[in-house]
């Protein structure tokens, strides 16, 4: 094996060109566990602490560029008023030691359906900076970044840089369902997005289908729902038929399996009860911020 | 690979060091500091905790080669670095129950064989939080750079803090304990 130390990220992309099959290894949550278990010997391994510019973030205008090994600590701490979604998901990620060290770039490499920070970039809406040497730099939907289980969009020579996050422009709420509060890997997980500027609704889920998905035909319907009830403008409480129906969409956008965490059948119940209560929560919040601007009108 | 880094406030030089190798498996098998537990190898059981550049870090996790360069603190150096920070606030000096329990034989600032307890260690001690013994070294590293950060943590700050540390005999209640004896200690500068 070879321990490769690019001291920048252009000697980075040179590193991956020259050798594609070498492993990435940032914060090592993910690639040192199996190296210590011996289930992967990669032959070269691309350490990326020493490339700064991984570590920073820019709030923009529109979006957050979040470079890939920001860690899941700092988002928490310093990016809770533009990613409420991605900061709340950062929180449920395994314990202090691990936020100190993991991020998002880590998350999107390794692509398992039970990534934390997947249903709220889905529900955010996001694109994944990535980059080679031969070809420069190029942004993947979130949409079709998830290609498989474990399975991403990169190709071989490629790098993730950064993560271009939606800044929230109302509500977000994200729901894991575990064991316990800590050092959980999620049996499932959803991410739910109000954006009062468009006037839609996104979602996310994690560990429920063989990457994370959103599930349209839920945002679809209550999009329509909203729109033809008026509820962006009297901000009139969900009933709770239209927040069933858009649960039970939800549910049926799971395509789970049964596995040592928990059931299909209980996966697909447990999503639909965590998108009835986010949809509670953040239109809750949503009419709260409507009654206070109102007041002060 | 060669590896430097300083540990405990001493700069190391591993040599032979396994590309792959575990910053955990250099400390206890290459530099003699059996301090920082082996137990899960995967993130999940905190007893390997470290401090990385002043960051609680599972050592299991972070590759030898990425700690090149990098300050590290093990539990045999807490001792030490909490006399540091204390004098760094201005409470220098050798406190009058260190200077009672004075005993002239070597110290190791390194291992931390013959040097004094941190504050916290003692009040683990005091509070009867450890058991068998084997998480206490990551316990304890967490709780002081909880305690450094948050001079007065509530409960709910303590079991965030330490929901990364798992303990299979105390049931928690005597750490909880030792915590908050260690944080009450700390703010009436005793």
């Amino acid at each position: 094996m070879d321990f490769l130390r690019p001291a920048s990220w252009e000697e980075a992309l040179a590193a991956k060109a020259e050798h594609p099959t070498a492993v990435p290894i940032a914060g090592g949550t993910d690639v040192m566990v199996e190296i210590n278990f011996d289930h992967r010997r990669p032959e070269y391994l691309l350490d990326l602490n020493r490339v700064g510019d991984l570590y920073q973030w820019e709030v923009g205008e529109d979006t957050v560029r979040l470079g890939a090994s920001v860690p899941y600590t700092r988002i928490m701490e310093e990016l809770r008023a533009e990613l409420p979604g991605l900061a709340l998901a950062s929180h449920t990620v395994a314990s202090p030691q691990i936020r100190n060290r993991g991020g998002v770039g880590g998350n999107l490499g390794t692509a398992s359906p039970a990534g934390d920070a997947h249903p709220a970039l889905l529900a955010a809406g996001a694109e994944v900076e990535v980059a080679s040497a031969a070809r420069g730099t190029r942004l993947i939907p979130i949409d079709a970044f998830y290609t498989g289980v474990k399975r991403n969009a990169l190709q071989p020579d490629e790098l993730i840089r950064a993560v271009h996050v939606k800044k929230a422009d109302g509500p977000q709420q994200y729901s894991k369902v575990g064991t316990r509060n800590a050092m959980v890997i999620a049996v499932c997980a959803f991410g739910l997005a109000l954006h009062p500027e468009t006037r839609t609704v996104r979602t996310g889920i994690g560990s429920a289908a063989p990457t994370p998905v959103r599930a349209r035909a839920a945002e679809e319907f209550l999009d329509a729902a909203l729109e033809e009830g008026g509820f962006w403008d009297n901000g009139k409480i969900i009933t709770p038929s239209l927040a069933k129906r858009f649960a039970d969409l939800c549910s049926a956008a799971c395509n789970p399996i049964d596995d040592v965490r928990g059931t299909a059948s209980y996966r697909r119940h447990a999503v639909g009860v965590m998108a009835r209560r986010t949809l509670t929560w953040t239109w809750e919040s949503y009419r709260g911020a409507r009654r206070t601007a109102e007041g002060a009108a | 690979m060669r590896v430097n880094f300083t540990v405990n406030g001493r700069p190391q030089e591993a040599d032979d060091v396994w590309e792959g190798e575990s910053l955990l498996y250099v400390l206890r098998e290459r530099l003699g500091l059996p301090g920082s537990k082996n137990a899960c190898e995967q993130g999940e059981c905190g007893s390997c905790t470290v401090r990385l550049d002043g960051v609680p870090v599972c050592s299991c996790l972070v590759a030898a080669g990425q700690a090149e360069g990098r300050d590290v603190v093990t539990v045999e150096g807490l001792a030490d670095y909490a006399r540091q920070r204390a004098c760094g606030t201005g409470s220098c000096g050798t406190p009058l129950d260190e200077a009672k329990g004075w005993q002239a034989k070597g110290t190791d600032s390194q291992t931390g064989e013959g040097t004094g307890l941190s504050p916290i260690q003692q009040a683990f001690i005091d509070a009867g939080a450890v058991q068998c013994g084997f998480c206490t070294p990551g316990l304890l590293v967490a709780s002081d750079e909880l305690l450094e950060r948050n001079a007065n943590p509530t409960d709910a700050d303590i079991r965030e803090a330490l929901s990364g540390n798992l303990c299979r005999c105390t049931g928690y209640e005597k750490i909880m304990d030792a915590v908050r004896l260690a944080a009450a200690r700390q703010s009436e500068g005793v």
